[in-house]
């Protein structure tokens, strides 16, 4: 049968086959099981009506049940058993040989790295986009256009993008824009301008702007101001360390940066540099995130009561405080929604890598690891295992949104 | 809000200069592949596709008409006359030569000297007078070698590979239609399944509702990956293998939580009145949900079936798992492109192409229903 006529046939099963389920189910229930008829008619009528909410669910919370919710429980299992002896109960066997493997430390520091630069760097663009284009006449057209990237699949923004990093042999013609971008540097003047002191200074405006954020989340704690419970307390300690950290190994590189020395004149072949070739692919991603993260943060933005701000500014504020104390206080709830967002999408990044590396040269992520074991190592354990292993740095997320949720409905 | 307090206007110019940047930096990376899908294998492996916007000086080599059909005579002496660009081509030629070892040795209107009575003349567009004695005036035309500015030259050949042509085993038609095979039921069922669930979910009062929301807001976030084995294990043993089947399915159902989600969070916003109305009219909870619920919930239904549709179509993951067999009929066009990548690494009039063909329709939608996705978005990333 030709697939189009199966398709079509199969969308008129599927939707002539769940309206006349849920029909003939409704009919089936008030006409027989229950009628609402003789003596007990208001029994009758109240027992359908609790049986009726799951007719409206079943089909639902059975796909939900067979697709999502099975598959975590046999993934469990499949981690502790062993294929090839059919099935035999192994333990952590699968695990053990996992961490025994290099290429599975790699995939976990790459992910590391993922997870700290995509939505830092995302989050930060789009909050700027986000920010700039609110201000202006022409803000929607400009949205749109940042946005529009959401669209393109993750395949067709590697092809994209392998275009920018194509290389060619010094005596050619470079046809891919960075390497030709990267061959007007000859170590000049301008060379210093933009390839070091730039990249120093951003350097250090991204120290400034941590240690400024760090300062703001425990200024209240220091001081002893606000009372917040002791988890609450726990967690921005925390990630205010992980803060400052950060800070400092951005000072120490940016003294990296002046001793460096670059290959100029030399076309680089930029994705399979290593350490820096997993950069290229994260700009990759954060090209088609940053989109999502400024319409969110936008809509965040245009939410924020208008007198919070004109109070500020008559009170003497300059735009900087207005906008790192008054503006994004409060939207940290859509901020922290956009970063786990991103960082859910993150864990989950395997076409990227799939379509541009496959993992080689240094830039393996879970994801890609976990295919690689499943479908071409066929070797179900350690596959499902990398599996649990997503699925743990997925758990917080998960308990998180679903605290929320809960608080939420309440 | 920016006007109190009288702020500067200087800033406003450097707000407009910076999202201009911005938006040029956002868009370079796609134009670059739309433009290159546009020009020859030659055109790209010789320029960068920034350079094909303006004019190219290049170096071509041309010829003369074939002087035994084109040859005239003239008081004993034979003259060959034309253009050396084929029609509707402009071409301003800066310098010309007719040897490979001096290319540029001549200025438009020179005279060049053939010896033995042989000579050519050409002027700056390309039109040239050649002429000799009878007996050097025949076999192949005259080689020009010229240094001319041409301008932007972009051909649709490439499509017409991709597309069109089928005898091309690398084109690209059959993996369009199997995609929008897969897309199609994908997005629809999904709806029609969670608009229900949806309904019971918002309106209906039953023990271990606030459980189910709970669950359903905690399967938002299961990665996909963990499905893939036991999922593919449960296909092949139930009999449905590899094939569209299980990709509809499979698609269903991890489309399922975020549309559950989306349209139980819109339909609970919809005004309690109107149930409560119809309720007292006596209709039933089948009638209330096809006759109100399901078109006031127009717009939610439609952010979903956005990114339930882009998500599909830009899928790679469960076609490959759930989909593709090893005869490779199925195959969609991401999986296309990846193979492309491996086999035809350097072909960028090839990738480029394919690629835009199976972005564009993305991009259309994506422009066409914008509203509906930024809707979407907002009310389906968990606050």
């Amino acid at each position: 049968m030709h697939p189009a006529l199966q398709g079509v046939i199969t969308i008129m099963f599927g939707i002539g086959g769940c309206l006349g389920y849920f029909y003939l189910a409704n009919l089936v229930l008030d006409k027989f099981i229950f009628p609402p008829r003789l003596d007990d008619r208001g029994k009758n009528i109240n027992r359908a009506n609790l049986v009726r909410p799951w007719l409206f669910l079943a089909p639902a919370v059975f796909a939900l049940g067979l697709y999502l919710a099975y598959p975590v429980f046999e993934t469990l299992r499949l981690s502790i058993t062993d294929r090839s002896l059919e099935g035999a109960f192994v333990g952590i066997q699968n695990y053990r040989q996992m961490a025994s493997e290099a290429k599975f430390w790699e995939a976990m520091r790459n992910n590391m790295l993922w997870l700290i630069v995509v939505p830092a760097t995302s989050t930060a663009f789009g909050l700027l986009a986000a920010q700039l284009t609110d201000r202006i006449a022409w803000g929607n057209i400009a949205k749109s256009l940042i946005f529009m990237p959401m669209a393109i699949s993750f395949v067709g923004a590697s092809v994209i993008f392998k275009l920018i990093y194509d290389v060619r042999p010094a005596s050619n013609e470079q046809i891919g824009v960075l390497n030709a971008v990267w061959l007007q540097f000859e170590g000049g003047i301008g060379s210093f301008l933009f390839l070091t002191l730039l990249p120093a200074i951003l350097l250090l405006g991204f120290a400034t702007i941590v240690v400024y954020t760090v300062w703001i989340v425990l200024q209240p704690i220091v001081t002893g101001r606000k009372n917040t419970g002791w988890l609450a307390k726990a967690v921005q300690v925390a990630l205010s360390g992980f803060g400052l950290y950060l800070a400092v190994l951005a000072l120490l590189n940016v003294w990296r940066i002046f001793g460096a020395e670059l290959e100029y004149g030399k076309p680089q072949t930029w994705l399979t540099l290593p350490f820096w070739n997993s950069f290229f692919l994260m700009v990759v991603l954060i090209w088609i995130q940053t989109g999502f993260a400024m319409v969110i943060l936008s809509a965040a933005l245009r939410g924020i009561p208008e007198e919070t701000i004109e109070a500020a500014i008559v009170d003497g504020a300059n735009p900087f405080q207005v906008f790192f104390r008054i503006k994004v206080p409060q939207i940290m709830g859509t901020i922290v929604v956009v970063w786990t967002t991103i960082t859910l999408t993150v864990l989950k990044v395997f076409d990227i890598v799939f379509a541009m590396t496959n993992g080689q040269w240094q830039t393996q992520v879970l994801a890609n690891y976990m295919f690689d074991k499943l479908f071409r190592a066929n070797d179900w354990g350690v596959g499902s295992a990398s599996a649990i292993i997503i699925m743990l740095l997925v758990t917080p997320i998960l308990v998180w949104n679903v605290v929320n949720a809960r608080k939420e409905m309440k | 809000m920016d006007n109190i307090a009288g702020r500067k206007s200087a800033l406003v110019w450097v707000v407009h200069i910076s999202v201009a940047l911005l938006i040029l930096l956002w868009l370079f990376p796609t134009v670059g592949l739309f433009v290159s899908s546009f020009r020859t294998a030659d055109q790209i492996a010789t320029s960068g596709w920034w350079a094909s916007l303006g004019e190219v000086e290049q170096n071509l080599v041309l010829r003369a008409a074939d002087p035994d059909e084109f040859r005239v005579e003239r008081n004993g002496r034979y003259y060959v006359e034309g253009n050396l660009f084929q029609e509707g081509v402009e071409a301003e030629i800066s310098a010309w030569g007719t040897s490979s070892r001096a290319i540029s040795k001549y200025q438009p209107g020179d005279v060049a000297d053939l010896k033995k009575g042989e000579t050519i003349t050409v002027d700056a567009s390309g039109n040239y007078t050649w002429s000799g004695p009878e007996n050097r005036m025949k076999g192949r035309g005259q080689r020009v070698f010229v240094t001319a500015r041409t301008p932007p030259d972009f051909t649709f050949a490439n499509y017409d590979k991709m597309l069109f042509d089928e005898t091309n085993i690398e084109g690209m038609t059959k993996a369009f239609f199997n995609t929008l095979t897969v897309t199609i039921p994908a997005t629809i069922i999904p709806i029609v399944i969670a608009a229900f669930a949806a309904y019971a979910l918002a309106w209906m009062n039953f023990p271990g509702r606030a459980v189910l929301i709970a669950i359903i807001v905690g399967l938002l976030v299961v990665p996909l990956q963990l499905a893939l084995i036991p999922l593919l294990k449960l296909h092949l043993s139930i009999g449905i293998g590899k094939g569209y089947l299980g990709v509809w399915l499979a698609h269903t159902g991890f489309g399922l939580p975020l549309a559950i989600y989306l349209l139980r969070n819109y339909m609970a916003s919809l005004p309690r009145d109107i149930i409560e109305n119809a309720r007292v009219d006596g209709a039933t909870d089948f009638q209330i949900f096809v006759k109100i619920i399901l078109p006031l919930s127009f717009p939610a239904l439609a952010s979903f079936a956005i990114f339930q549709f882009l998500w599909t179509w830009n899928d790679l993951l469960v076609a490959k798992v759930f989909l593709i067999d090893a005869t490779g009929e199925t195959t969609v066009m991401t999986n296309r492109i990846v193979e492309l990548l491996g086999t035809r690494g350097g072909n960028w009039e090839i990738l480029a192409t394919a690629a835009f063909v199976s972005i564009v329709i993305p991009l259309v939608v994506f422009f066409l229903m914008q509203r509906y996705l930024v809707r979407g978005l907002l009310a389906g990333s968990v606050k």
